[in-house]
């Protein structure tokens, strides 16, 4: 996490950029992550594709089932990330669904992601019971991050515990959705984003959901550290191809 | 004593059970784990379900001892006849029940998947008695094999939403009718089955109870014993088993089976014998037995009944069949046509084809002289006569 953290204490708008894995083509994977390096990204969440990706919407489902069609599979994603590991210096988040670790093994799982240069994971449903339970000590053991979401409907308790196990950072889920570009950013989110604010927690915030374009990327900045975009990238080079992530990114941050 | 069946404060049956869900439906999972079982076991609320259940669905149903299906395989079989229900299958039970939870609770907006139909006719049916706004989730390719219900469904006032992802069937309903509370989370989500994350799978199991509870004193007036010495259900989530095992689950003596559909046949690719193909997994929210490929990647199943092709089995489930507590069987397509075939010759009853699959291992047990045998007739065939016609010459 050394270089997510320090990327984490700049003192700027943070942009990060997710991806899916293996999409739009299988090996297009060290093609996405130094294009978004070089447009000046600060950190990237890698999205490992799921049959089922119940938190997210019509836009990363299509891209989840088009890269698993390519032939997507985790032994691949993990060799295609260990081949870049010394060339990226663009620190990785993974997202994926907690199946795909269970499955796959939770220790050989874990031992992949350190291998990677990963330590970092986003695992959207891992509740926080099952966290206290099992995998804080099977992540500790790895030197492994937990990032935990929080949403307009989490309760100010829960949040400040959410607080109190964040080493990375807490992913401020923007409204009561899953993912997919929705256009401009509401009166209600506003006051929930200021509402996170003046709790003054001692972790990074990061806004997700529903941030797409450089306005919602500022406005959401106003109240986090940074933002990610998602949907939006992923229906970019879907229509327009890696070749134009530059093109995308460099309206939003400069 | 608290029964090992039942499950603990977290929803685990054993390793099985769980509420994996995004933080986004934590309050709302929350707020009906911490009151189901204090409402269910409420006076006002027993007060309302039994009155319902009697006057508007038609319970009790009858346990009728048919003697030629009886006589045909040399033991005493009854069928528990949850297809004479109002809306025409046992799922009715459960949306009476969480019906009344839901209003209790004060919610307005009812969401609800469904396989065959059935669920969802029987959501959208006491949406329309207590006048609820109700949405049902159907995969894309089930509206298509099921469209009497999907009329019923549009009659009674529901919106039906078809779901396009993936295989288009069960699974991907219960995906989308997910994701539209995860977005919606002051909707109530009115499960159909024994799956979901806790208290789901325990609170559809209690509501479906009621069909072992009137079995036990329906049994003890026919043969003087409340037990039978074998139940035998089809199981899809598995929420007409759970039902019909439940006040037995304790009883070891009373031998419990489960059919799943094995679609072509367990071995073929194209099947839903999820305690055959599956392994420890995590669908819809708990943790239990699930297809699925080396990389966690959920499987397509497959069954000719719209009602059983589900890649999981509720978490109870998973249990009974780690704890060898339920004999898990299959049957095939062709199988559970040949029993739906049979029963309406011999007895005049034309059963679901999810029924029908509970059916077909009849002639694949060997039955003791006497043996007292109940086969929960879980829903009628109406539902299903468009693929029995096409069979109907073969």
């Amino acid at each position: 996490m050394k270089t997510l953290e320090k990327v984490l204490t700049k003192n700027k708008q943070l942009l990060s950029i997710y991806f899916t894995c293996g999409y739009p083509k299988l090996n297009d994977t060290a093609k996405v992550i130094t294009a978004l390096e070089k447009s000046g990204v600060d950190f990237i969440e890698v999205g490992l594709p799921y049959s089922d990706p119940l938190a997210d919407g019509p836009t990363i489902q299509d891209s989840s089932q088009k890269a698993l069609e390519n032939g997507i599979n985790l032994d691949i994603v993990f060799e295609q990330l260990l081949a870049i590991k010394d060339t990226n210096k663009t620190p990785l988040v993974l997202m994926g669904y907690l199946n795909q670790l269970l499955k796959y093994g939770e220790d050989k799982f874990c031992k992949k992601v350190v291998e990677c240069g990963i330590d970092t994971l986003i695992i959207p449903d891992l509740p926080m019971v099952e966290y206290e339970n099992h995998y804080q000590e099977l992540f500790d053991n790895y030197g492994i991050t937990n990032v935990f979401l929080i949403t307009p409907h989490t309760s100010e308790e829960r949040i400040k515990k959410i607080d109190a196990y964040t080493k990375a950072f807490i992913y401020v889920v923007a409204s009561a959705s899953i993912t997919g570009a929705k256009g401009e950013i509401s009166n209600n989110q506003i006051a929930y984003f200021e509402r996170i604010k003046e709790m003054n927690l001692q972790s990074k915030l990061i806004v997700g959901f529903g941030i797409s374009d450089r306005q919602t990327f500022t406005t959401a900045c106003e109240y986090a550290n940074g933002a990610i975009i998602g949907s939006a990238f992923i229906k970019n080079i879907g229509e327009k191809g890696v070749a134009q992530i530059d093109a995308f990114i460099k309206p939003i941050i400069s | 004593m608290k029964s090992k069946f039942h499950p603990d404060e977290n929803g685990y049956f054993g390793q099985y059970g769980g509420a994996f869900i995004p933080e986004l439906l934590h309050p709302n999972v929350k707020e009906l784990a911490d009151n189901y079982i204090q409402i269910i076991e409420s006076d006002e609320f027993q007060k309302e379900y039994k009155s319902l259940l009697k006057d508007y669905v038609g319970r009790p149903t009858p346990l009728y001892l048919a003697k030629r299906l009886s006589e045909k395989y040399g033991a005493t079989i009854y069928l528990k006849r949850e297809d004479l229900n109002h809306t025409g299958a046992h799922k009715v039970n459960n949306t009476v029940g969480q019906i009344l939870i839901a209003k209790k609770l004060g919610k307005t907006k009812i969401i609800a998947e469904t396989g065959a139909g059935q669920h969802g006719v029987a959501t959208a049916t006491v949406c329309a008695l207590m006048g609820l706004e109700c949405t049902v989730f159907m995969g894309e390719k089930d509206i298509v094999r099921q469209s009497p219900n999907v009329a019923r469904m549009k009659m009674l006032g529901a919106k039906v939403v078809p779901a396009i992802s993936g295989s288009k069937t069960l699974k991907d309903a219960t995906n989308e009718a997910i994701r539209y509370w995860i977005q919606n989370p002051e909707t109530f989500y009115l499960i159909g089955s024994v799956v979901g994350p806790h208290p789901h799978p325990d609170m559809v199991a209690r509501l479906q109870a009621i069909i072992s509870e009137e079995m036990k004193w329906q049994l003890k007036e026919k043969t003087g014993k409340e037990n039978p010495d074998t139940i035998i259900a089809c199981v899809g989530g598995g929420s007409n088993a759970a039902g019909t095992f439940y006040h037995y689950l304790d009883d070891e003596d009373v031998e419990l089976i489960s059919v799943e559909a094995a679609g072509l046949g367990v071995n073929s690719g194209e099947s839903a014998a999820t305690s055959q193909l599956g392994e420890v997994g995590i669908i819809h929210g708990s943790k239990t037995i699930l297809m699925q490929d080396e990389y966690g990647q959920i499987s397509e199943p497959y069954s000719i009944s719209a009602g059983l092709d589900y890649p999981g089995v509720g978490p109870l489930h998973a249990f009974l069949c780690e704890t060898k507590r339920a004999k898990f069987m299959s049957a095939t397509d062709k199988e559970a046509l040949d029993a739906a075939f049979e029963l309406t010759k011999i007895e005049g009853i034309i059963p679901a084809l999810e029924t029908a699959h509970a059916l077909a291992v009849l002639p694949k047990i060997k039955f003791k002289k006497d043996q007292v045998v109940v086969v929960n007739l879980s829903g009628r065939g109406d539902k299903d006569l468009e693929i029995y016609i096409k069979h109907l010459e073969v």
